[in-house]
């Protein structure tokens, strides 16, 4: 315990030092709502206050962009220069290195998400979250899982120069279709067929439970385990693929 | 006891054998170097030892236990430099020491660890701001701030200025006087003449010859005599300099000739490792 908190500290730190990207995982979910929300104007979508909706629909977006994006980001960029190498050579646990990075992301949403209510609330007029505890354990699970699939997408890719193609390949098209920007009922049967299979997809419904229809968590069981199952498949992925060795271009010197 | 023994060591990439079953020991207390020149296998042998790479064949102790499948009461236990350095650009030199410090039970005072490698002046400043030489003096302190009884440091010198040379084999050579045994790999013969207790030559995965400096001179002929006779190159490698050298000029004087081109040299380590490795060429 008393290493991982060691090591969250750290990881606390190494996020809030690098400023600029801080900044813009912050900043880059309220330009698009702000963006988004003056497309849709007041108009109700899917019978809900377009300026709720789209906050909703942002609040997914933002877990996925930092809790998975860009930590798989950062992950493999330490890979490769050989720091999580070092790090393996210390008597940390793995095990307790990939929690703190995790738990770490946790508190950075939290964070993110309380920033982007109060945006949303004062400044555009959305709706405060009509179930807040469970709108909070959803949100807080979400973020778990996301940056468990995080860690584990970085398995899929071998060099830093490719990192933000790979993972931005996967989560742009993947927020897209779980509807974080629009209605899924807008959608041609095939995506919305793909969509019924996506991480986000169910934790939107969640959060949107929780936070617009004021559902409790156990009547948004069904979202909550899809979050859950796919956070649990992320975690094993992890833990068996995760290498903690840069792609060598020469062995055997 | 020893730190390290190791016994048939065998290593293959995608079936390409790169150790072929060597066998060294590394006595607790001393600074054994490994030498070769790039791609004999150094590194290889290293991450084996350290834990990194699984072996194909051969017994491997490490402070007494199997690297492969030790754990971190293994770790904490050695210190590792890398040949590459990475540390995290953004955080400061005394935070990133009080970071590794922290992953160990019974750290050095990083205050202290940062002063032994001589960046005391750089506490503060940022990793990002650190020239080639600081970062790998910052690695050290990374690899000591957890007090271990076994330090690895691969080619821990490259790229040094001579300047910066000589304050890093300062700093090993306190490593040794504070009892820890370390082991060297370098490509840099007068590092391990300087440094090493004894020196370990691999060649092409092989181990060529091991031994104090001392030892792996004398098995080569310590001075080497050489001449022109009729426009002929002779070269006389002896262990008794003073009676070939009195009988040739005796011979010389008695004859009335000149012997062309005498020079009498003593041989270094260089010339036994340049001999040792050259032969891979050749074959």
């Amino acid at each position: 315990m008393r290493l991982f908190l060691h090591e969250l500290r750290a990881q606390q730190l190494l996020f809030w030092r690098n400023r600029e990207a801080a900044f813009f995982s912050f900043l880059f979910p309220i330009i698009l709502l702000v963006l988004l929300g003056s497309v849709y104007g007041d108009e109700p979508i899917e019978g809900i206050r377009a300026a709720t909706y789209l906050l909703v629909g942002l609040l997914g977006y933002g877990i996925a962009a930092t809790a998975f994006a860009s930590l798989a980001i950062t992950l493999v960029v330490r890979r490769e220069q050989g720091l999580l190498k070092r790090v393996r050579g210390t008597p940390l646990p793995p095990a307790t290195y990939l929690s703190a990075v995790i738990a770490s992301m946790v508190v950075v949403i939290a964070l993110q998400v309380v920033a982007q209510l109060l945006i949303g609330v004062y400044a555009l007029d959305a709706d405060w979250p009509a179930a807040p505890g469970s709108f909070a354990v959803g949100v807080l699970l979400g973020a778990a899982a996301f940056a468990a699939l995080g860690v584990a997408v970085t398995a899929l890719v071998s060099t830093a120069e490719g990192s933000s193609a790979v993972v931005n390949a996967i989560y742009l098209p993947m927020a897209f279709i779980s509807g974080a920007f629009f209605s899924r009922q807008e959608m041609p049967a095939f995506l919305e067929a793909i969509s019924d299979l996506l991480p986000l997809t169910y934790l939107l419904d969640l959060i949107r439970a929780t936070f617009v229809d004021g559902e409790d968590l156990a009547s948004s069981a069904g979202p909550l385990a899809a979050v859950a199952v796919w956070g649990l498949f992320g975690l094993v992925v992890a833990v068996r693929m995760f290498r903690w060795e840069p792609r060598e271009g020469i062995t055997g010197a | 006891m020893s730190a390290i023994e190791v016994a048939g060591l065998r290593k293959a990439y995608a079936g390409r054998e790169v150790l072929h079953g060597i066998s060294f020991e590394l006595r607790t207390g001393e600074v054994l170097a490994l030498l070769g020149p790039n791609g004999a296998g150094k590194t290889t042998t290293v991450e084996i030892l350290e834990g990194y790479r699984r072996r194909d064949s051969g017994d491997v102790r490490v402070l007494g236990v199997d690297p492969e499948s030790a754990g971190a009461d293994f770790r904490a236990r050695i210190g590792i430099v890398l040949q590459s350095s990475a540390v995290y650009q953004l955080l400061t030199v005394r935070e990133i020491v009080a970071l590794f410090a922290g992953y160990y039970a019974e750290p050095r005072r990083p205050a202290e660890v940062i002063e032994l490698v001589g960046l005391a002046e750089k506490h503060d400043a940022r990793v990002r701001t650190l020239s080639g030489g600081q970062l790998r003096r910052l690695d050290l302190a990374l690899a000591l701030v957890g007090d271990p009884e076994l330090v690895f440091l691969d080619e821990p010198t490259t790229g040094f200025d001579p300047a910066a040379r000589r304050q890093a084999w300062e700093t090993i050579r306190d490593l040794r006087s504070l009892g820890k045994s370390v082991l060297l790999t370098t490509h840099y013969i007068e590092e391990a003449q300087r440094l090493a207790d004894r020196v370990a030559i691999l060649r092409a995965g092989e181990l060529v010859g091991t031994g104090s400096p001392s030892e792996l001179l004398s098995g080569h002929g310590a001075v080497e005599i050489r001449f022109r006779r009729n426009g002929e190159e002779v070269v006389i490698d002896t262990e008794e300099p003073t009676r070939v050298l009195h009988e040739l000029t005796a011979q010389a004087v008695a004859d009335g000739v000149e012997l062309e081109g005498l020079q009498v040299h003593r041989r270094t380590l260089e010339d036994v490792y340049l001999e040792l490795t050259r032969e891979e060429a050749a074959e």
